[in-house]
């Protein structure tokens, strides 16, 4: 890897995201390491719909769905071990976050595809306004269904374990979440780099001479859709243990408008944009939250100011325009 | 009775969706004319249902506040339009969605800080309160039936408006070639402006009415946006057609399957179990009617022209 500036960028961030929680950590502050898990957390969700939004171009306003999903997927399976009552074919539940995220990310992958199936016959302002539709969908289902908490949420008493981790200490979840974060980060850009990245990015381009080279955009975005999905899922299941709640305000649109804030806020299809971009949001979120309540406002200031005068994003101002790769 | 009720249902149904045809023939009609996916549209309506609460309050006149609806709605559509909108219209649709997207923060945190959190409540005029009997049904409210009116009122004056003024001409005429018509010399950034307070107008009005049944309350704009936004791709994007015929379907299914289908599943399914099913059922169902269509129709019912 050739240290290109964004290079430089990406490892200054990486670094600083470990850094901070460590040394704070260490002067015992377990706040400031709940706001870093909050920000590696968002990341990861954020990395996931870069997938399908930054490499595939395929603006997905309804990526909440599967962060909601990964979410319940966590709240159910922890539920059931607690309450003691077995699911569906004697199955007891888990209370353990490996087999959760396996659950989380199966469910996200199917749901993806089913999602995906339909949405990608469209294309442009349909596509964003069904993948909308669709998640609104589940959020509907979510609210009226009452088995596990309906519109009140679902609480997670204790965390769930992972082996050779104490959960509970929030040093150990956040190493554990970031650990999971540069994985994922690495697998995105795996994917970028081979011959399906090229592929998904090219229809991005130009869908006419993707296709007269004999390779169908329409599988490409379905399976990039559902990887998305799933990494988006699997960042879900992570919030909702460190929120030890999860509720229908996940799947909400307002949580889709964030993940695609967090990626221009960063810098659309870059690899670190995620991370770049929930550093801003949280740090906003809490610096302005400490001052005024309506910080909501004023965040809706800075995005209209990045969105008209600074589209590259965080990344884009400090690395200039992306190479094309 | 139970005829009653379903008729009763029915024009529920009917002014549900008469509601959802003013936001929609306002998105689909911007998005038409300038290409613009305008996720504020929901604002606008809570700035009209805000407007006519505030001079109704003042003035004790309902009238006069529904004409303010329509100026304040309009005008701030306007203002936004000029300030903010003007500067997207050459960007791509994700750019509309976030710089719009914002425009929700600004307009929701800014009626918070200003009106408060509690809502505020709009009495229905008297000239239109209580309620008339209806052939088979013994009373329906008056003042839903007066919003049936409007709706119908409003869709046959867009459809004068459109295909018999030179303003309408002008509206085609930048949906089926921008550039052609900005070359034959007309003002095409002042047509945006007014096709964006028009739209903005009808938003306004569609809150103002509303906020006579519901309260008046910041984020009352999203979940309609929403339906809005199901109307217009049932319908087809920039259809004005669509979108009255997709409002017409999104209403009567909504309204009509939150009725008929916990009875309906109480035929197969043990009570309990039907009416929770049947609820669920229901609160998804206009989506599901909406992947359908989208299953054999991509770009909508009346698929405007690329």
């Amino acid at each position: 890897m050739d240290m290109t500036r964004e290079n430089i960028i990406n490892l200054v961030l990486a670094l600083l995201l470990l850094v901070v929680p460590l040394a704070a950590s260490q002067m015992g502050q377990p706040f400031t390491v709940t706001l870093a898990t909050r920000i590696a957390v968002l990341a990861l969700a954020a990395t996931g719909l870069n997938i399908a939004l930054g490499l595939g171009g395929l603006v997905s306003f309804g990526h909440a769905v599967f962060f909601g999903i990964g979410g319940y997927a966590a709240g159910i399976l922890a539920s059931h071990v607690f309450s003691g009552e077995p699911m569906a074919f004697g199955f007891e539940g888990s209370n353990q976050m490996a087999l959760i995220w396996i659950f989380a990310v199966i469910a996200c992958g199917l749901a993806g595809l089913a999602i995906g199936a339909i949405s990608l016959r469209t294309s442009g302002v349909y596509f964003i306004m069904i993948t909308l539709a669709f998640a609104q969908m589940v959020y509907y289902f979510a609210i009226s269904w009452p088995a596990y908490g309906g519109e009140d949420g679902l609480s997670i008493l204790v965390r769930n374990q992972f082996p050779g981790i104490n959960t509970m200490v929030p040093l150990s979840f956040f190493l554990l979440c970031y650990g999971v974060l540069i994985v994922c980060i690495g697998l995105f850009a795996l994917l970028r780099n081979s011959r399906f990245g090229t592929a998904l990015q090219a229809a991005r381009q130009n869908e006419v001479r993707v296709a007269s080279v004999g390779i169908s955009p329409y599988g490409i975005r379905l399976t990039a859709f559902a990887i998305s999905a799933m990494m988006t899922g699997l960042a879900g299941a992570l919030y909702a243990d460190l929120n030890k709640f999860v509720s229908p305000s996940m799947l909400s649109w307002h949580m889709s408008g964030e993940l695609i804030v967090l990626i221009i806020l960063g810098g659309t299809g870059r690899l670190f944009g995620p991370v770049a971009g929930a550093m801003l949001y949280v740090i906003f979120e809490f610096a302005l939250g400490g001052i005024t309540e309506r910080w909501q406002f004023f965040l809706g200031l800075i995005l209209l100011g990045v969105v008209l005068f600074a589209r590259g994003g965080l990344i884009g101002l400090l690395a200039g325009k992306a190479r094309h790769g | 009775m139970i005829l009653s009720l379903a008729l009763e249902q029915l024009l529920n149904g009917l002014q549900l969706g008469v509601m959802l045809f003013l936001m929609a023939a306002g998105l689909t009609l911007i998005f038409g004319v300038m290409g613009l996916i305008n996720l504020a549209h929901g604002s606008l309506y809570m700035v009209g249902a805000f407007a006519c609460a505030v001079v109704a309050a003042a003035t004790g006149s309902f009238w006069i506040g529904l004409a303010a609806s329509l100026v304040c709605a309009a005008a701030a559509g306007a203002i936004v339009e000029f300030l903010v909108i003007r500067k997207l219209y050459d960007r791509d649709h994700l750019d509309q969605v976030l710089a719009t997207f914002a425009l929700i923060l600004i307009f929701s945190e800014g009626a918070r800080w200003v009106f408060g959190s509690f809502p505020l409540y709009l009495d229905i005029p008297p000239l239109l309160a209580g309620a008339v009997p209806l052939p088979g049904i013994e009373a329906y409210p008056l003042y839903r039936l007066a919003i049936i009116g409007v709706g119908a009122l409003v869709a046959f004056g867009l459809y004068l408006l459109i295909s018999k003024t030179r303003l309408g001409m002008r509206i085609r005429a930048g949906e089926s070639d921008r550039e052609m018509i900005a070359a034959l010399g007309v003002d095409i950034r002042t047509l945006y402006t007014v096709v964006f307070a028009l739209g903005s107008a009808l938003a306004g009005l569609a809150g103002a009415l509303v906020g006579a049944l519901q309260s008046v309350q910041v984020g009352m704009g999203e979940p309609v946006l929403i339906l809005a936004f199901v109307v217009i791709v049932i319908g087809g994007i920039g259809s004005i057609k669509g979108a009255l015929v997709g409002a017409l379907i999104v209403g009567l299914t909504d309204t009509l399957g939150r009725f008929l289908l916990p009875p309906l599943l109480g035929l197969v399914l043990p009570a309990s179990t039907a009416g929770t099913v049947g609820a669920s059922l229901a609160a998804m169902l206009i989506y599901i009617v909406m992947a359908l269509v989208l299953a054999f129709r991509p770009r909508g019912l009346f698929p405007a022209k690329a």
